[in-house]
């Protein structure tokens, strides 16, 4: 029977095929977790009493939401978690090192893997070609502590994207359209897979920000198949070994098929406070909508090649007075790579703040949390009410370009005046 | 399990249960749990009495995977989480942490209505409207981990998942 992506990576980890519907036990090939849900995990692991982690090897604890903490009970959260890493031996990555899908991406996700993370974007995985999904912090305990957990395989949708993106418009603009087009339940339980000629001309960079958004259609996945820009980026990063080739199989059912048709993309904006509220930013309501401070980075958009995107804007110009503006690279690769390649100079001369790598402001505890009233336009991945920090302030998800633009307008701009 | 229903609207995010803010007290559960769903319905957390109902509209739950969202939830003293849809890893929480959530049409229900669950009827009494909601049963792994009390006390019965 012809498979889906999502119905071929299971059955690669169930060890026998199988189908939307039916439930399964699985091999998991990494489990993690991060400083907000870990030290739960690291209770759980205890209550279960099977040991510390089946496969520390393929075990990582990441310190990326609060990094370095602001607080005490966070530190004294961190402690605890570098005190499991210790005794259990599994990988740690620590303060400043970055967020842990887009670290996973540079040193370990891989075409054919399960991946399984307490953290909502695990999905972001699916870009490599791994089937990746998030789940709670017992879920994930379990998963470490066993090797194993169990899932519904999932019904999927097939995304088919076909055309030429305009210049100025991004795969960030892909995901927040079809987002807003199905809506924020739109996927629920469902994998998102997405073909085409435009996603295959999509880097690596450029698919994470499609597939760490799946969850925000309430997809358990986002997936792409494995191909030439894969291997490139595996090559990049020193695992040329690390690739497969993972195809769906021609006539594999769907529950669903969505036909984008890139070449009419516009830059997308998603207003406060869902995700699936969007406008191209043609649409009248985009006029005039004050930005306070305009923020650059998250899992979403936080590799290099987003802060390129954004820089292409910035280079030369200055934030409006009254707009700050706020850069959190995604890992420590990408900061050393901004510095490198002159990138931290254009956003320095633009008037712009460099946060240490890692989540920065987007789950809301530190590093820019907005004030009473205020606007932000975000690269990052969702606008709830409360998001940033601040229940009576306002998210605006955009590209790293809009955002830019946005910048430097000191209000919700297009990006394309700049390309 | 009977108690309050108290109503709440479409899209009740994480973010509206367990605040981002609050993240620093994800290690003192019982001081989180004093700001369960602020953003939402400020007067729940003090008003809530023991056996109450959270009852919510499509997609509750959705976001992040936090589990401290259904945790404080249950803290509070709720017997249920009653909503027309949820978001995946919500629902999966719910059920691993030992707390019930149905699927309901939630419309029917107003706030304040007496409830009363009856997990294994598969159906949601409402006592002031005298109606029965029933909803559709899970699969049996999840049944079973909900009866056990959550996924721990569930492995640490049955030694691995049973299918």
């Amino acid at each position: 029977m012809p498979l889906t992506l999502a119905e071929k990576l299971i059955s690669m980890h169930a060890g026998r095929e199988v189908h939307a519907g039916e439930l399964t036990v699985v091999k998991v090939d990494f489990a993690y977790v991060q400083d907000w849900t870990g030290p739960l995990t690291v209770d759980k692991i205890a209550e279960l009493g099977a040991g510390l982690s089946k496969t520390p090897s393929h075990t990582a604890v990441f310190i990326d939401h609060a990094s370095p903490s602001s607080f005490k009970e966070v530190s004294t959260g961190h402690v605890k978690l570098r005190d499991y890493a210790r005794s259990s031996g599994c990988l740690l990555h620590d303060v400043g090192e970055g967020v842990s899908h887009l670290v996973l991406g540079e040193k370990v996700t891989a075409p054919g893997m399960l991946m399984v993370g307490a953290d909502s974007h695990t999905c972001q995985g699916g870009a490599l070609g791994a089937f990746a999904t998030g789940m709670g912090s017992t879920d994930i305990g379990v998963a470490i502590a066993t090797g194993e957990t169990w899932m519904l395989v999932p019904e999927a949708i097939r995304v088919e994207v076909t055309g030429r993106l305009k210049p100025g418009v991004y795969s960030k603009d892909i995901i927040l359209y079809l987002i807003g087009l199905i809506g924020s339940d739109g996927a629920t339980y469902q994998s998102l897979e997405f073909f085409g000629d435009t996603i295959e001309n999509l880097s690596v960079p450029g698919r994470t920000t499609i597939s760490s958004m799946a969850v925000e259609a309430g997809g358990k996945c986002g997936l792409f198949e494995s191909d030439g820009h894969t291997l490139e980026w595996l090559r990049e990063n020193g695992r040329e070994s690390d690739f497969k080739e993972i195809k769906a199989d021609k006539g594999a059912h769907y529950a669903r098929v969505i036909n984008i048709d890139a070449a009419s993309l516009e830059p997308m904006v998603s207003f406060p406070h869902m995700v699936d509220n969007t406008r191209p930013i043609s649409h009248p309501d985009c006029k005039d909508v004050p930005v306070h401070q305009a923020y650059l980075g998250s899992t979403t958009n936080g590799y290099f090649e987003d802060f390129e995107a954004a820089a292409k804007v910035l280079r030369g110009r200055h934030a409006a007075p009254g707009t700050r503006l706020v850069i959190t690279p995604g890992t420590k690769s990408v900061y050393r790579k901004m510095m490198s390649s002159g990138l931290m100079d254009v956003f320095l001369d633009a008037g712009g703040v460099i946060n240490s790598p890692g989540c920065g402001a987007c789950p809301g505890s530190h590093e820019g949390i907005l004030g009473d009233g205020e606007n932000c336009a975000a690269s990052i991945n969702r606008n709830f009410k409360g998001r940033m920090g601040n229940p009576k302030s306002f998210v605006y998800l955009a590209s790293p370009a809009t955002v830019a633009a946005s910048a430097i307008e000191g209000k919700l701009a297009d990006p394309r005046r700049y390309s | 399990m009977s108690g309050k229903a108290w109503k709440f609207g479409d899209n009740i995010s994480t973010d509206l249960i367990a605040a981002g803010r609050y993240a620093h007290l994800r290690t003192n559960l019982p001081e989180l749990a004093k700001h369960v769903l602020e953003d939402a319905r400020d007067e729940f957390r003090t008003g809530v009495k023991e056996g109450d109902f959270v009852v919510g509209g499509r997609n509750f739950g959705l976001g992040s995977s936090r589990e401290h969202a259904p945790v404080i939830i249950k803290m509070a003293g709720t017997s249920c989480v009653a909503a027309k849809s949820f978001a995946r890893i919500f629902f999966r929480n719910c059920i691993n942490i030992g707390l019930p959530a149905v699927r309901v049409d939630t419309d029917r229900i107003d706030d304040g209505d007496e409830l009363e669950l009856d997990l294994a009827a598969g159906v949601l009494r409402d006592r002031t409207k005298g109606i029965e909601l029933s909803f559709p049963p899970m699969p049996k792994v999840m049944t079973d981990i909900l009866n056990a009390g959550g996924l721990v006390p569930y492995l640490k019965k049955n030694k691995g998942f049973v299918i």
